[in-house]
């Protein structure tokens, strides 16, 4: 069947953001200063500690959570980020990337326990988080400066919205993959509802649900070229400036510390789900011979 | 006071499962109500009880609703109707907090994929009962430790589950059904994932370890052979109705019907099968009594070629034979006492026949079972183990 007329989609769309900005700017100042609170405090943090001292703890950590060969790298690509004077702005991006990505998780960690509970939870929130995923970034930048101002919180925002299906969606998927007769073993000697989600059913899907943490970042550090655009600090900001100056140098430097910085963050989180305690054993045993 | 008791239990899987108790009832069968009514029967009007100290067996085949109907004991599966009696109190209608505390402290159960959790230690998974108890955790170590080493696993507990075999993981499995101290035991399958030889010596385990704990067990088997070994009593379902509940010896002698018959066609009845079921009653001669006609007389009588001879109190003294006592009336003697050949064999009411058949090989005489205090209770001739082992019962006197 064809319509005459053009359904009035957009200007509802609009509508309905004009009226949000009127009715809800309380709550958006209160967002924005909150986020803006954390990211900048923790970027303030970041970059006071010297840079050698963080390279360092970070080779360490590598080493003890994955082994030398990822400690060698995170030192030398670490070096070169540093050499290459973009410390700060990596620093700024990690801290956008690590705010959102906690959000995401306090977020995204019940609506998926929610969802993997109840099938009608289910139903609902997966065409949202299909929504979420695949509508282009673009889009809600607009609607995120609408409500946020220029600057980093509205590319916050726009990356927390990008990058929370894929720990939702594994959280619930990791939960429901939980063998039913472990459940059922866990039932049949007394487990309260509380005791089996805490005790079974989460740690039985821990490494599924760091999957879901390690996609959830990967999607916020693509994010960060395009809350660039509206003003975010940090490597994305070099890289488009870079873009936008015909400077290839410096877009292909800027890039260059993202790949780096995701590489780390993948290999590390990674290993997060699986056991620790060997590698960690090791690294004790390597320090203690030294 | 049986400890388990469960009367006229249905499990009904589908939409409205209440409306088909009346159906089966009125006698229609699962496929009947599958077809007709799209429900599944999983449990149709089961009662039996278990006492205290026991090893009860359900045998069935997969989807005979063996599995659903342990489940209904605690309540993993909620029955659609009829009642649970653990220690008199019917467990399907208690409220959910009280059934917590049924499963925490009467109830613990063994699982045929030992459903251990991977992410804890072996030591962890024992007193895994116990932490949902909040027991502290410095006395659960110790009494998982414990647990550990009656099932023999002393010095795994810093393991994790999947670093142990199937056998060992199962013996966790054990430990931590034990480490609570429930008195009922639900073992559903619990040897079926292990291969034959843990699985032998599982049961043999299971059983030693009955021998000391004195527990209520239940458990689910489609092993005809296991269910004949391990069980007190055994109790065989078919498409979710219960068709027979005897001892081993029950079933095997006497099948309730072609389905059972079926079922123990292939069973070692030779390792089953006691003395005191296949042996033909004690005729025999009582010295202070009898002369040598008597001896002539009863051996014509009963077509046999020797006696086993006894004194007053029915003790065992010898076995005298035809040739002997022919031989002692050429001679004109009358006394039987220098003609009682002692060296025979003896074996009790419970030697199986396994035990029984080599003692014919170097010997013609029949074996006698004899109680502890040697008193005769039956005898035994080689036609009487064929018999046995043909599944036929007592029959006529005579070899």
């Amino acid at each position: 069947m064809v319509l005459s007329e053009k359904l009035p989609v957009g200007s509802f769309v609009e509508k309905g953001i004009d009226w949000m900005t009127q009715n809800f700017s309380g709550f958006f100042t209160a967002v924005k200063e909150v986020l803006s609170g954390v990211i900048d405090g923790t970027s303030w943090f970041l970059t006071i500690i010297p840079a050698f001292v963080f390279i360092i703890l970070i080779s360490l950590f590598a080493w003890w959570i994955a082994g030398k060969g990822l400690a060698i790298f995170a030192g030398i690509g670490l070096f070169l980020v540093h050499n290459l004077n973009l410390w700060d702005k990596t620093m700024q991006t990690l801290a956008l990337v690590g705010a959102s990505t906690l959000i995401a998780l306090l977020i995204g960690l019940p609506l998926g326990i929610l969802m993997s509970k109840s099938d009608a939870a289910n139903k609902i929130i997966r065409p949202i988080l299909d929504f979420m995923q695949t509508m282009p970034a673009f889009v809600y930048l607009i609607p995120a400066v609408y409500f946020f101002d220029l600057g980093t919180v509205p590319g916050a925002v726009a990356t927390i919205i990008f990058a929370m299906p894929p720990i939702v969606r594994l959280t619930n998927l990791g939960i429901r993959q939980v063998p039913a007769d472990v459940v059922e073993a866990a039932k049949s000697f007394g487990s309260t509802p509380a005791q089996l989600l805490l005790k079974v059913r989460i740690p039985l899907a821990v490494p599924t649900i760091m999957a879901g943490l390690n996609q959830t970042i990967m999607l916020s550090l693509s994010m960060v070229v395009i809350s660039a655009m509206i003003g975010a600090d940090g490597l994305g900001k070099t890289v488009y400036e870079g873009i936008t100056q015909m400077n290839i140098g410096k877009g292909f430097e800027g890039g260059l510390a993202v790949v780096i910085m995701a590489m780390l963050l993948d290999r590390i989180t990674q290993c997060l789900g699986s056991t620790p305690q060997k590698s960690g054993k090791r690294f004790i045993k390597n320090l203690l011979s030294k | 006071m049986p400890k388990v008791e469960i009367k006229g239990l249905y499990k009904i899987f589908g939409p409205t499962p209440r409306q088909v108790i009346p159906m089966l009832e009125s006698g229609a069968d699962k496929a009947n109500i599958l077809k007709k009514h799209k429900h599944s029967v999983g449990v149709n009007n089961a009662s039996f009880t278990v006492e205290e100290g026991e090893i009860f067996v359900v045998m069935g085949l997969s989807g005979s609703g063996k599995s659903t109907l342990i489940r209904c004991l605690n309540r993993l599966i909620e029955p659609t109707g009829g009642s649970v009696f653990i220690d008199d109190q019917d467990i399907t209608k208690v409220s959910a907090a009280h059934l917590r505390e049924v499963r925490r402290k009467k109830i613990a159960m063994v699982f045929q994929n030992f459903a251990l959790l991977p992410h804890k230690t072996v030591l962890e998974n024992v007193a895994f009962g116990l932490e949902i108890q909040d027991v502290k955790a410095e006395i659960r170590r110790q009494k998982a430790q414990e647990m550990l080493e009656t099932v023999g696993l002393k010095g795994y507990g810093n393991a994790k589950p999947n670093e142990l075999s199937g056998g060992m993981q199962q013996r966790v499995g054990l430990a931590r059904a034990l480490a609570t101290k429930a008195d009922i035991l639900l073992m559903d399958e619990a040897f079926s994932a292990l291969d034959p030889l843990i699985r032998k010596d599982m049961q043999n385990e299971l059983l030693s370890l009955q021998h000391k704990l004195k527990k209520t067990i239940i458990f689910i088997t489609h092993d005809l052979d296991e269910a004949l070994k391990i069980g007190d009593r055994i109790a065989i379902m078919k498409d979710g109705n219960i068709v027979q509940i005897g001892t081993a010896e029950e079933i095997l002698q006497s099948p309730a019907d072609d389905y059972v018959r079926e079922f123990t066609h292939d069973v070692n009845r030779a390792k089953i099968i006691t003395a005191s079921a296949i042996m033909r009653d004690a005729e025999a001669l009582v010295l202070e009594k009898s002369g040598i006609r008597m001896a002539v007389r009863k051996m014509k009588d009963l077509g046999i070629s020797s006696l086993f001879v006894t004194d007053k109190s029915n003790t065992l003294l010898g076995i005298v034979t035809i040739e002997q006592v022919s031989s002692l009336i050429k001679e004109g003697k009358e006394a039987l006492e220098s003609i009682i050949d002692d060296n025979i064999k003896t074996v009790s009411c419970e030697s199986s026949i396994d035990e029984i058949i080599p003692l014919f090989l170097y010997s013609n005489y029949p074996v006698a079972v004899v109680d502890r205090d040697k008193k005769l209770k039956g005898i035994i001739f080689k036609s009487t183990v064929l018999a046995g082992i043909a599944g036929e019962g007592r029959e006529s006197y005579g070899a």
